[in-house]
Parts: C-alpha cells; structure tokens; sequence
C-alpha cells in the first residue's frame, strides 16, 4: 500500500493542532485561577493585618477585623464535621462492604447521588423548617452545623465508597482466609488502606462547608455580632456570609469593599490551607500504610 | 488411612453456568494433590470450596457432601473461620498486607485472639523459618511487605498461612507469577511442607505437577476425568483427554 505524502502531512498537522488547542486550554484555566487569586489578593493584601484577623468588626463593619466570622466558621466546620463524618464513613462502609448488589444498594447509591445534586439553598431552606422551627433549635451553630453536614454528607459518603472500592479485594480475601472476621478485615485491613483517601474526601468537604453560604442564611448565621459564640445554641457570624453582607447589604458598601476583598482573601486563604493539607496529610499516610 | 477431605456428588453454580458437575474425589493427610486442567475447567472453583471462598462470590449456589477433617463444612451452623483456621490459602498473586513484614504474620495470630506479645514474636520467627525466609529477612522485620521480592513476597504469605496452624493448606497457582528461581524455592517449599501438612495446589505447569504431587487430578469442562498417583497419570493416563492435556494437545 502507498501513502501519500499529503495525507501523512494532514495527520501531522491535525496532531499539531489537536496538541496546542489543549494545550491553550490548559493555560487559559490556570490564567483565570491565578487571574481570580492576584485581584483578590491585590485588594485585600493591603487591609490584612494581624488586627484585621483578630478584632470585632466596627463603624458599620468598614473598619475592625473579622475575628467573630473566622470563629463562626471554624465551628460550623466543626459542627458539621462531627455530625457528617461518622455517619458518612458508616453508611459507606455499609454500602460498600456489607451491601451485595442489589435494589436496596442501587437504590442507597442513587438518593446519594440525587441528595449530592440538591442546590445548597434547598438545604438552607430544609434546615430552617427541620432544625430551627420544628426541633426547636433557633437560629444557632447546631442548627447550621447539622444542615451543612447534611449538605456535605453525600460527598463524605461518595468518597469514602471510593476510597474503599479502591482497596483491591485480595486483601479481603488474604485477611478472610486467615480467619477474620468481616470486622476485622474492615477494621485492620481494608479502613486503614482506604484512610489516606477517606481523609483527602473529608478535607476537601470541609473547604466546600466553609465557603458554602446558602445553608447558613437562615440556620445561623448573623448579620452583625460583634461577640463569640459561648455555645451551640448561639448565633454566629460566618465569612461567607460576612463578605454577602458587606458586599451587598452593608451599612457603606464603598467604604467596606476593601473589608470584603480582605475577607475573600481570608476565605481562600483558609479553603488553601485546607487543600494543601488534605495533600500533605494524603501523602503521609499513604506512607505510614505501608509502613505498618 | 482416612482422607482428611472427600467430595461426593458436587455440584457448582455461578448463576445458571455449571462449573463443576458431580465430582467425587478423597484427598489423604499428609499428601500433596495437583490440581491440572486448562482454564476454566473448575479447578479453582473446587479448591475454594474446601476453605468456602466460593461464599465470597455473589450468586454461588453448591451442592453435594464435602467433608473436611470429618466435618461437614457446608452444613448449617459450621464456624468459618473456625474452618479457615484449619484450612489455610496462599494466592496465585502474591498478597501481603501492606505492614510490615512482622505485622504480616502477626495479623492472622491476632485476629485469632493471640495477644501475648513473647509468643507472637516466637511464632513469627517460626513460620518465617518454616516458609524458609528467616535468614533473608531477619534483619528487617520492621520494613514494609511491599520491599519483598515477589518471591518472597508469595514466601511471606506462606508464613503467614502457616502461622496459624492449619492443616491444610490451599495454594492456587501460586507460582504462576514468580520468576524460575522463585518458583523452584516455592517447589522446594512444598516439599518441605508435605511431612507436616496436606496441600492441595492448582497449576497450570506440567512440569510443576509432575515434581511436587503425589496425586494428580484433571478436571475438563467442570468434570472430574482423571484421578490417581501422579506417576499413574503422567505416565500411563487412562483418559485420551488427559493423555492430550498433559501432552500438550490442547490447553
């Protein structure tokens, strides 16, 4: 068979293109990541300071810190950690190990996924009736707490089935034929393989939770309390939600915009953190797994 | 002698698909049985019946006797694990857990409720002698399985196996992913272990069966064709099919 030499310089060319379209793609992306991160870091470099993390908002919310909101969000993370975490690593560990396949599971999986599709404002609304008019809960960190861990269960759960999926099954069956238990295999083989990756999931929900702001609205968060939190049926502020107010609704928006610019470079800054560490941390006990 | 299994009249299922059809079949003690046949002819199946890690297959169905030790294991109300103690598996890829290489061994004794720690550092040295390991990695106890050879890898899985004290034990294949040199330390192994133990081994190596087993059945198309003195089958099989098979006419 002969080829023609235009056909083989088609190809080349078609390769050649095909390779720098991606590759200006790619490019494009990370321009707009680093374009969104100068602009905010830009405007609100210049308001960050050890006071601004560490002091009550004043005048209105254009002067002060935001030292109340950082608080009110590290304890709705909290909050919605404890409530979503255990549940979620149960029922996936259920799912995933317990479960043949069946209608049951296939129906589990799918509600899962469904709950992980519902936009975030439905929750918001969903707690308010739930926790704060019929149990009672007022506007409070339980209330926010539960309907954020309600929002990111289904992320813990997909994840961790994930992570054990992942868990190829001849240590299953190395460990059964040894003699263990169901239990024992989870507990000693299969959950600490899975571990590294379980915690990548839960890391990367608690940067979803803490920058969530729909679900607070009316579960918990304030508008304006320049006072911490003494319990969980308290209200607090939330940077989310703080930077919504003072964008949009504050008492001078023009005189409190350097004040939101500061709090997005807050909030990225700690949903940064939280990724660099679920890296870090991945990493570590992939490690120490084989180690042990 | 007794046997210490005997199959009558079994049956497998994999939903509709038969894979094994009325085998009848008496393993003595202290013996080593090959198990041969081309792929998919159920000798696998049959081994993973006498330890029930056919269970952990979704839509297995079994029928018939099978008698292990004088027990019948499929019976209503039988301990698995208590089965799985006795019958012990190694796997045809090698599959330590990833501790290191004491904890590997550690594992099948503590999941068994062995909690002094004098007698878990005994009992490792022991099997690791027995898996013929010891001297090459006594000096590193504490470093990951994974930093084996595949080799001593599959070797550590034996230890692990034997730890335990069973008295059977299950190999499937478990040569077919090491190099020469590894599967003749593997076959020395058998060797070695044939004095204190019964070993049932599926291979698909001639060769292999021929130098390690003193029974040999075939299995084609989940029938049981041939069963007898390895020596028997090689040299004067009954059957034109396992005359064929151990030629190399067909597999």
């Amino acid at each position: 068979m002969k080829f023609s030499i235009n056909s083989v310089k088609k190809k080349e060319l078609k390769q050649w293109l095909a390779f720098n379209v991606f590759r200006a793609l790619s490019v494009l992306v990370v321009c707009i990541l680093i374009l969104i991160l100068s602009f905010i870091t830009y405007h609100g470099i210049k308001v960050i300071s050890w006071e601004f993390l560490t002091s009550m908002p004043e005048d209105g919310m254009t002067k002060g810190g935001i030292f109340p909101a950082i608080v009110g969000t590290l304890c709705l993370v909290t909050g919605s950690m404890i409530f979503a975490v255990p549940i979620g690593i149960l029922s996936a560990i259920y799912i995933n190990e317990y479960t043949k396949a069946s209608f049951f599971k296939r129906f589990v999986k799918l509600m899962t996924n469904n709950l992980a599709g519902i936009p975030s404002i439905v929750f918001g609304l969903f707690g308010m009736t739930l926790f704060v008019k019929t149990l009672g809960f007022g506007d409070s960190i339980l209330a926010g707490s539960l309907t954020l861990g309600l929002l990111t269960l289904p992320v813990v759960i997909r994840t961790t089935e994930e992570a054990l999926k992942s868990v190829e099954n001849s240590f299953r069956h190395g460990s059964y034929a040894l003699g263990a238990t169901k239990l024992q295999t989870i507990r000693k083989v299969v959950l600490p393989m899975a571990f590294p990756n379980i915690i990548t999931g839960i890391i990367l929900s608690i940067g979803r939770v803490s920058g969530e702001t729909a679900p607070i609205l009316f579960t918990v968060a304030a508008y304006f309390l320049p006072k911490l939190p003494t319990g969980i049926s308290d209200q607090v502020m939330a940077l989310p939600y703080h930077l919504y107010v003072i964008s949009t609704s504050g008492t001078n928006i023009e005189e409190s915009r350097p004040m939101a610019y500061g709090t997005a470079l807050v909030l990225i800054g700690i949903v940064l953190i939280v990724n660099i560490t679920a890296n870090a941390l991945r990493k570590y006990f992939s490690k120490k797994v084989k180690m042990n | 002698m007794t046997p210490i299994i005997t199959t009558r009249f079994v049956n497998l299922f994999y939903n509709e698909f038969q894979a094994l059809k009325n085998i009848n079949m008496a393993i003595m003690p202290n013996t080593v049985t090959a198990l041969i046949g081309p792929s998919g002819c159920g000798k696998s199946s049959y081994l993973r019946l006498f330890n029930r890690m056919n269970d952990l297959i979704d839509g297995v169905s079994i029928t018939g006797d099978i008698m292990v030790d004088g027990e019948m294991i499929y019976s209503k109300g039988i301990d698995i694990v208590a089965l799985r103690r006795k019958v012990g598996m190694v796997f045809q890829k090698p599959n330590p857990f990833p501790k290191t290489i004491f904890e590997n061994i550690a594992y099948g004794l503590r999941v068994n409720g062995v909690t002094d720690k004098k007698r878990i550092e005994e009992k490792v040295e022991f099997s690791l002698q027995q898996a013929a390991l010891w001297e090459e990695v006594k000096d590193k106890l504490k470093k990951s399985a994974f930093e084996l050879s595949g080799g001593q890898q599959q070797r550590l899985c034996i230890a692990r196996a034997l730890a335990i004290e069973p008295s059977i034990i299950l190999m499937d294949e478990p040569a077919s992913a090491l190099d020469p040199i590894s599967t003749a330390k593997i076959e020395e192994l058998i060797y070695e272990l044939k004095r204190n133990y019964t070993i049932v081994i599926v291979t698909h190596n001639m060769q292999q069966a021929g130098r390690v087993s003193d029974y040999t059945a075939f299995f084609y198309l989940g029938e049981l064709i041939e069963f007898g003195d390895t020596k028997e089958i090689f040299t004067h099989p009954k059957d034109k099919k396992t005359q064929n098979y151990i030629t190399g006419r067909f597999g």
